[in-house]
């Protein structure tokens, strides 16, 4: 696609389809077919789902504090469409249908969430970092993983990233887009502006009028993109990866989007922001727009989306059940991944409690 | 076997690793075209390439983070914090992602990779160059840290650093960077990492201190010897993993301890090793095992550093109360 076309510095946004589902701008290069927006639709609606009931598993005290997608599902749905196997993926934490794409499971995400460790191996995702906790710093690993591919040569290869519009306040945002920008690292920022840091908003966050305006800065490209378009999202990740991948540099796309749900199941919207606004923006959900469009192309059937959503609840909760059967990890896994070797101090700590367990034991 | 200071021996240690494995990168600020502010990277960008060796821009959080984006897609990066009072702004890339990595992804992602700084007292420096820290690295599950205090100890010890599998803080005692020569080996070896070096033995009292402190131990133990009191000798090397081993065995056999560095003295190492002393060594006990480091206060400029920074005098005093107690 052709940035600047989409000129940040006029808050230009790039736009497909309206809320309608009407195809207002015929104009992009990576169109998606019709299979491939059933299928995005799909992908949109499972992660969805998925997410609904992760939200339900932790009100039912079977997960722990769980951030919910709700209302953002194009993005990362988008992104996973365009991320390759041999590619790398840092995520930050509320981009689940890109982290579905990459190959993790489902029952390893109810794990993470379930408080076990081992969810983060992501067995069959290749070059998937852990979720990242500490704000943005994400960021700066992914410029690194860059370096890399640029210092090895490696051709075709780029980095996906994510962060929130919060992020982007923080020191390793700039310092991240700084080096990514002087090394030329094949690397794609996603900014996943939802308006709001837990309960902060977007105009309290930075006096910008937007956030992709800040890549001129860094003498890099960047574009505002509507984030609950996937026929949008889709060309702008798919432009930029081929961007990148091209030895021309970093990207950043601002993604505007709205968090429909809490920001993590410990927290309260309506403290914060108005019903009418949320109304307002439940008409320009992803997954409801991406519906009438193709309910306009007769691609959509109410009985067959009822029956996709029964075998979903049926996959979602086997793999939640497997989560719930995998054992708890032993003392042993407590200590033995802090080092490669386990140093001599660790191993007494270890023997230590461990006789204490003994003791315990003996009393009984 | 060839003269050197610990700029050269660093360099060399260096110079051989990037050889030997292409997988090196050294990066920092003035590290790469310049040769570092203390020149310990000098004349590698020049052999090995601006790819291999480089200036990064001015950023600490970023030189951190995105060596563990590298560490995790193979490389084995060699950072520069230009003075160890520059290294905050990486405090939280090295304790929330660096040390932890490898246990949050249940060893899937490693991360080899180097932090080097030069730290301490000692040198007339501006505000914020002559801080000892170290402790605070210590306390971070997951590193290691590591201080040498000979040219011959610098080079075994970082060699051994970036070989390792595991973050490594390498602190360089910037007083004797240039201050003591010795002749060290050319060919390539190695000093294990978590393992104390004993100097000089000695029955009446175990003296344990590390980096720039140990040549002022030293001349503090001349002292003691004229007044007949055998000092044994401890260099620790590591921080992290400490070596309760050597420390409980000497105390065990000299019943008394002194513990020598450069940093506030609350909640430091000392604490740390007085801690291991007592679970350790307990009966055999002459005298309170004791720390004398510098004061809870920030390090005084350079009119009054001499208040701070420990000399061989003042270790000799603390050295004759404990034999005396």
């Amino acid at each position: 696609m052709d940035f600047s076309k989409y000129d940040p510095l006029e808050d230009t946004m790039y736009q497909v389809m309206d809320e309608n589902g009407i195809i207002i701008n015929s104009d992009h290069d990576n169109k998606l077919s019709d299979e491939k927006a059933k299928q995005s639709y799909e992908k949109m609606l499972f992660a969805r789902q998925a997410d609904l009931k992760a939200v339900s598993f932790q009100r039912q005290g079977r997960m722990y504090t769980y951030p919910p997608n709700l209302g953002q599902e194009a993005i990362a749905v988008a992104a996973g469409m365009v991320i390759r196997n041999e590619d790398w993926l840092v995520p930050a934490f509320r981009e689940l249908g890109a982290y579905l794409a990459k190959g993790m499971s489902l029952k390893e995400f109810f794990l993470y969430f379930r408080g076990h460790e081992d969810s983060l191996i992501f067995e069959n995702a290749n070059n998937m970092l852990p979720f990242s906790v500490p704000i943005a710093s994400q960021l700066l690993h992914a410029v690194g993983i860059g370096y890399a591919i640029n210092y090895r040569n490696e051709k075709n290869k780029a980095v996906f990233t994510f962060v929130g519009d919060g992020g982007t306040s923080e020191g390793d945002f700039h310092e991240a887009l700084n080096f990514a920008a002087v090394w030329k690292v094949p690397v794609v920022f996603i900014v996943q502006n939802n308006q709001f840091a837990i309960s902060v908003p977007f105009k309290k966050q930075t006096a910008s009028i937007n956030i992709a305006v800040k890549s001129a800065a860094y003498g890099i490209t960047g574009i505002k993109v509507d984030g609950n378009d996937i026929f949008a999202m889709y060309d702008a990740v798919q432009s930029s990866a081929d961007y990148a991948r091209k030895g021309n540099g970093p990207v950043l796309i601002e993604a505007l989007t709205f968090r429909s749900g809490a920001h993590t199941t410990s927290d309260d919207p309506s403290k914060y922001r108005t019903q009418k606004e949320e109304e307002e923006w439940e008409k320009k959900d992803p997954i409801l727009r991406m519906r009438k469009y193709l309910e306009n192309k007769n691609l959509w059937d109410k009985k067959e989306e009822e029956k996709l959503l029964d075998q979903y609840n049926l996959e979602i909760d086997r793999q939640f059940e497997e989560a719930e059967k995998y054992p708890a990890g032993s003392l042993n896994d407590v200590f033995q991944y802090q080092y490669e070797k386990l140093p001599d101090e660790l191993k007494r700590q270890k023997a230590a409690y461990e006789k204490f367990l003994n003791w315990k034991e003996g009393r009984k | 076997m060839k003269v050197m200071n610990m700029v050269n021996s660093i360099n060399q240690a260096l110079d051989m690793k990037l050889t030997e494995d292409e997988d090196i990168v050294i990066y920092g600020e003035d590290s790469g075209y310049e040769g570092g502010v203390f020149r310990v990277t000098e004349g590698l960008q020049a052999k090995f390439g601006e790819n291999r060796v480089f200036d990064s821009p001015l950023a600490e959080s970023a030189i951190a983070g995105t060596a563990l984006g590298m560490a995790v897609a193979g490389l084995r990066p060699v950072i520069e914090m230009q003075f160890s009072g520059f290294a905050y702004p990486a405090f939280n890339q090295i304790i929330s992602h660096i040390s932890r990595f490898r246990n949050r992804t249940r060893g899937r992602f490693p991360v080899p990779m180097v932090i080097r700084m030069p730290y301490g007292g000692g040198i007339n420096a501006l505000e914020h160059h002559s801080e000892s820290m170290e402790a605070i690295w210590g306390h971070i599950p997951g590193l290691q840290v590591v201080i040498p205090s000979t040219p011959h100890d610098a080079k075994g010890l970082l060699i051994s650093a970036i070989e390792s599998n595991d973050p490594v803080i390498f602190m360089e005692p910037k007083r004797i960077y240039r201050a003591i020569k010795q002749e060290v080996s050319e060919e390539k070896f190695t000093i294990p990492l978590g393992k104390a070096n004993i100097i000089s033995e000695g029955d009446d009292i175990t003296i344990i201190a590390y980096g720039a402190m140990i040549r002022e131990v030293q001349k503090a133990a001349v002292m003691a010897k004229k007044n007949n009191i055998n000092a044994e000798l401890i260099d620790l090397r590591s921080i992290y993993p400490i070596d309760r081993e050597t420390i409980a065995n000497s105390v065990k056999k000299t019943g008394r301890m002194l513990f020598v560095n450069e940093g506030p003295s609350s909640f430091g190492i000392g604490a740390e090793i007085i801690s291991i002393v007592n679970e350790e060594a307990f009966l055999s006990l002459e005298a309170p095992p004791t720390r004398l480091s510098g004061f809870d206060t920030v390090i005084p400029l350079p009119m009054g550093e001499h208040f701070y920074q420990n000399d061989p005098m003042q270790i000799y005093y603390e050295i004759e109360k404990l034999v005396n107690f």
